[in-house]
């Protein structure tokens, strides 16, 4: 009686299984291509706001490498990421690292940074970050323009110990009631240059960026694909870092 | 309910009476934390409306093949795919709009309305009532979502129905609406404190609504000598 009420229901729950994976199995199918061309467009999107069409003719999202791992920690970095390269005739003109301010208010910013060839800053915009709505959430270019200000900066402009906030005594703005995180966001932008500098040297990158032929990577590891595109433009959202 | 299906009260009660965000105060977490402007707000509530349809519509396909101890868990099972296929659906055509609302889609298994409604109601009834229960009810959740969206984006950045644009394609971009030029921001009504002070005050205002509904009707009722109405609230189904 027992058993066979069990062997009812399970068959029944069994069947339910079935059929709802099925759904699931054929709207994944369904989908599938459009979500990897959204999640593409999304990532290239945040590239190109930073190094436009006009200044590369190669695919930036596929000419890419792992930042070397000795470097992570300059750009606060805790499981890697990808340096994209742009170039225009097979030269390179820019390249877009991520990087992670680890100390803002509410936790990290996740950013991405563009430095040109001659060491000054193509860029800077940030991904996700978690900071107070109407205080600290004003380094979104959403917000306010208050990112567009690193354009063109470098380190000898201003000096190394300038670039800090105004209230440190350095040249960059901070938010009325909002310190913390302009002060987060100016000190990972510049340690971004650091590790320019110190990447430059390294004879990994500097293969990869003479290289005049445009590589393009063999299929991208699943691991690695999409390492931007899960988290490009992300606001406010949670963190899953 | 009698044979003679009444879908008028199904729609009012899903609606107003029995509304899910103002009366069962059910899915309040989706309520509070994505209702920060109008589209967040009606992304959402599209969403949970499509969710509860569908799974309003295959408990009521399957109730007869349901017993009492397997219901739960395949009215689980139905509302969790569901809920996939309507993320990767969202992932597929808002991409965007799929960014932002983040956590709270897949979240929507966890309204607790959908399972509610699949037990209360569909797991009892034939599939249109079942189908127009749904409806109500998502559509009642919605609205109320977006009148606490609207109320928050006013209040919060001074704009109304700005970023459309994610839900309706490019040619929603010039729906923004600015209230106010210059707007400083109300910081309190996009935390989410605002969202419970506005769903707060709306609540009142249905409560208000209700009773001069009712005075109206005591007063129209005036002429019969013995009032023997009961007075019922919270209505048992």
């Amino acid at each position: 009686m027992l058993i066979t009420s069990v062997r009812r229901n399970s068959i029944a729950l069994g069947i339910f299984a079935l059929v709802t994976s099925g759904i699931l199995a054929s709207t994944l199918l369904a989908t599938e291509e459009r979500i990897a061309t959204a999640e593409r467009r999304a990532a290239e999107q945040a590239l190109l706001e930073i190094v436009p069409r006009e200044r590369h003719d190669n695919d930036m999202l596929s000419d890419r490498l792992p930042v070397p791992e000795s470097l992570w920690p300059l750009l606060g970095l805790k499981a890697g990421g990808d340096i994209h390269i742009a170039r225009t005739d097979g030269e390179w003109v820019a390249i877009i690292v991520p990087a992670v301010a680890p100390d803002g208010y509410s936790g990290n910013i996740k950013m991405i940074v563009g430095i040109n060839r001659d060491g000054s800053l193509a860029g800077v915009r940030v991904l996700n970050h978690q900071e107070t709505p109407g205080l600290g959430d004003k380094v979104e270019l959403k917000k306010s323009d208050w990112i567009l200000g690193y354009n063109g900066k470098s380190l000898n402009n201003p000096s190394v110990d300038q670039w800090k906030v105004k209230k440190d005594q350095g040249v960059f703005d901070q938010f009325t009631g909002a310190t913390i995180t302009p002060r987060a966001v100016v000190q990972q932008v510049k340690r971004s240059l650091q590790f320019f500098e110190a990447a430059k040297t390294l004879p990994v990158l500097k293969a990869r960026l003479q290289s005049t032929a445009t590589v393009q990577e063999k299929k991208p590891s699943p691991e690695r694909s999409g390492t931007l595109s899960s988290e490009s433009a992300t606001t406010g959202g949670n963190d899953h870092g | 309910m009698v044979e003679a299906v009444n879908y008028r009260a199904i729609a009012k009660n899903g609606l107003w009476s029995n509304n899910v965000g103002l009366v069962q105060l059910l899915g309040l977490c989706p309520l509070l934390a994505v209702t920060g402007s109008v589209v967040n707000a009606l992304g959402l509530g599209l969403a949970t409306l499509l969710v509860l349809v569908c799974s309003n519509l295959a408990v009521s396909l399957v109730r007869h093949n349901m017993s009492d101890t397997i219901r739960l868990p395949a009215s689980v099972m139905v509302i969790a795919a569901f809920t996939t296929c309507i993320e990767l659906l969202m992932k597929a055509f808002t991409f965007e709009l799929y960014q932002i609302l983040g956590i709270f889609i897949p979240l929507i298994v966890t309204n607790c309305s959908i399972l509610g409604r699949a037990d209360a109601f569909a797991s009892k009834n034939p599939l249109l009532p079942s189908l127009v229960d749904g409806v109500m009810m998502g559509l009642g959740f919605a609205l109320v979502l977006v009148a606490v969206g609207a109320v928050r984006e006013v209040l919060g950045s001074g704009t109304l129905f700005a970023d459309m644009h994610l839900l309706f394609g490019e040619a929603a971009r010039a729906w923004r609406i600015t209230l106010f030029d210059n707007y400083a921001g109300f910081l309190v009504a996009v935390l989410p404190p605002g969202a419970f002070v506005v769903t707060g005050f709306l609540i009142a205002l249905k409560t208000a609504i209700d009773s001069a509904l009712e005075k109206r009707q005591t007063a129209a009722e005036k002429p019969v000598v013995v009032r023997d109405r009961a007075r019922v609230t919270g209505r048992v189904e």
